[in-house]
């Protein structure tokens, strides 16, 4: 076997990718950003309460073609993660999202979404101010936005805080993301009463982008390059770019009024179960 | 009064310690009912009168799907939908195969979810109602479906949704199929709504996770049962998070009014007539003068 044979691309248990989404380099959304876009314009704040550094939104260029862009933020070091709250967003970050979606939906501008979170955050704030009844009305709302929606999952895709941003008419996920109804670390908690096998319970939840392209969740691997997204951002950058090319080529091929039907459709079809006999 | 209370005690122990357990005196489980809200403990029967609702500090115990339909659907209207639904077990996890036969088994039933038609003092409708004696009627595959498809027939039949949610949220033993199932389910109510159709949520205990943070708020009235827990994340994970204890109401259905996310707090032996005339208001053939 050769060299290059040898060393697979993207490593085989999603285990070994959380470690690598781990890495201190990582390119987060804050990276990605000025690579993918031109003259991005940040807008602040849901309009009701404040405005939520877990989430950055705005406009920008792809290709010259005006896109609203919303992204979880990903710091690096202490002082960047303590004002994105670690890219755990708080109730207004999911309406400030929704804020610029129907502002995008208003003047035809495709959405692009990053995501990259563990979850919507849990405090006494987040439920306060009801962490559950933003994420379900982001659900809702993106299913009938009349404007293509694209989401790509940059690292971790986790549980209904990734959703908040994911009800997309074409998903991707980079090589080492994974996306999943809670951390392994949470699993292994709640199920097995015992968190330290969060190693065990990674493996064995199907979370990596193969297995949620097998599941029809996720409609593209975006490879990243030999040793991970940090080995060479910009070229990590391209691939990203050139899943958004296309896919929003293909979605605007089709009438837009129709987006909605379609993209319900992709969500309904999902889930395995047996009609049984009366 | 005392004696009284006594007597009743002796006379379940006596009957029951008579067994085979070597004369040793045991308090039936089924006997006390234990309330996880205020602690104090009533007999069963005094408990199962007042309409499983603790007579010291009101909290809205749980009721099976059975229990409830019991006192909301008009006698002999209800008609179940999908019942014989099954899961299976899409991403291979260990045991859960085993885990729902043994459990469609013990509990005779297939899910956490029971759906179907009725009337409520007389107003058709669709209804749900979820039962967290099964898997604490999490959402996996075949709550996702069921509730889409009660939502689709909705739609076509022209009919208001009368949903009562409970559940501890998204299903983890059928993984990310389970997160889908809330962006399906809140679909399935946007179609509905968009349709003109009134959604009633009537969020029983515990109404979390998920479950609360997809279909459950997203009902255009949205009601609760008193004292009943209602919450995005788990008690233990945010204490865990923020190092310090949480207030006993924090995430109580008193919380969520008081913040906005609750109507109206309805007492259960209200709930059917209050249902029935908010099901009149909103039929649009009383809409005249």
């Amino acid at each position: 076997m050769s060299a290059a044979q040898s060393v697979p691309a993207t490593p085989a248990t999603a285990w070994e990718r959380i470690e690598l989404q781990r890495n201190k380099n990582r390119p987060t959304a804050k990276d990605y950003i000025p690579m993918l876009f031109d003259h991005f314009i940040e807008l602040h704040g849901d309009r009701y309460f404040g405005d939520d550094g877990a989430i950055i939104g705005g406009v920008g260029r792809f290709q010259r073609m005006p896109v609203t862009v919303i992204a979880h933020v990903k710091g690096r070091g202490l002082e960047e993660n303590k004002a994105s709250n670690f890219a755990m967003a708080h109730p207004e970050g999911y309406r400030k999202a929704l804020r610029l979606m129907k502002q995008a939906e208003k003047f035809c501008r495709p959405i692009i979404c990053l995501v990259d979170t563990p979850g919507a955050y849990c405090g006494i704030g987040a439920e306060e101010r009801g962490q559950h009844e933003a994420v379900a009305r982001n659900q809702l709302e993106m299913m009938r936005l009349k404007t293509p929606i694209v989401s790509v999952v940059l690292g971790e895709g986790g549980s209904g805080g990734a959703l908040g941003l994911a009800v997309c008419d074409c998903l991707g996920m980079l090589s080492n993301a994974t996306y999943s109804v809670i951390s392994p670390r949470g699993f292994a908690s709640i199920l097995w009463k015992d968190a330290s096998r969060e190693k065990e319970a990674a493996n064995s939840v199907k979370i990596t982008a193969e297995d949620l392209c097998r599941f029809g969740i996720c409609d593209a691997i975006i490879q990243e390059p030999m040793g991970g997204a940090h080995r060479n951002p910009q070229l990590t950058s391209e691939a990203i770019s050139a899943f958004l090319k296309e896919s929003l080529k293909k979605i605007l091929e089709k009438p837009i009024d129709n987006l909605p039907e379609t993209r319900y459709i992709k969500f309904r079809k999902i889930g395995v179960f047996e009609e049984g006999q009366e | 009064m005392l004696e009284d209370l006594f007597g009743k005690v002796k006379s379940r122990v006596g009957i029951l310690g008579e067994g085979d357990d070597g004369g040793k005196v045991s308090v039936p489980e089924d006997m006390m009912f234990k309330c996880p809200r205020c602690r104090r403990v009533e007999f069963m029967e005094n408990f199962a009168v007042a309409g499983k609702v603790c007579p010291h500090c009101n909290y809205h115990s749980r009721l099976t799907a059975g229990e409830r339909l019991e006192i909301t659907a008009d006698s002999g209207t209800f008609q179940e939908w999908d019942k014989a639904m099954k899961s299976l077990n899409p991403i291979d996890f260990p045991g859960y195969g085993e885990k729902l036969r043994e459990l469609e088994e013990k509990k005779g039933m297939n899910d956490g979810v029971v759906t179907g038609t009725c009337s409520i003092e007389g107003q058709s409708c669709v209804i749900g109602v979820m039962d967290s004696h099964f898997m604490m009627a999490s959402m996996g595959s075949v709550a996702g479906e069921k509730i889409t498809r009660a939502f689709e027939r909705a739609t076509e039949q022209r009919l208001p949704v009368v949903f009562f949610t409970a559940s501890g949220g998204a299903r983890m033993q059928e993984g990310i199929i389970s997160l889908m199932q809330m962006a399906k389910t809140s679909g399935a109510v946007a179609r509905h709504s968009d349709a003109g159709l009134l959604y009633i949520t009537v969020m029983t205990d515990p109404t979390t996770g998920g479950v609360a943070a997809s279909f459950a708020a997203l009902g255009d009235i949205i009601i609760a049962e008193p004292k009943v827990l209602i919450g995005f994340a788990g008690r233990r994970v945010i204490e865990d998070t923020i190092k310090q204890r949480l207030p006993d109401d924090f995430q109580s259905a008193e919380f969520f009014l008081q913040h906005g996310f609750v109507d109206l707090l309805v007492e259960r032996s209200a709930m059917k007539k209050t249902l029935g005339r908010l099901l009149r208001f909103h039929n649009a053939e009383e809409v005249r003068l």
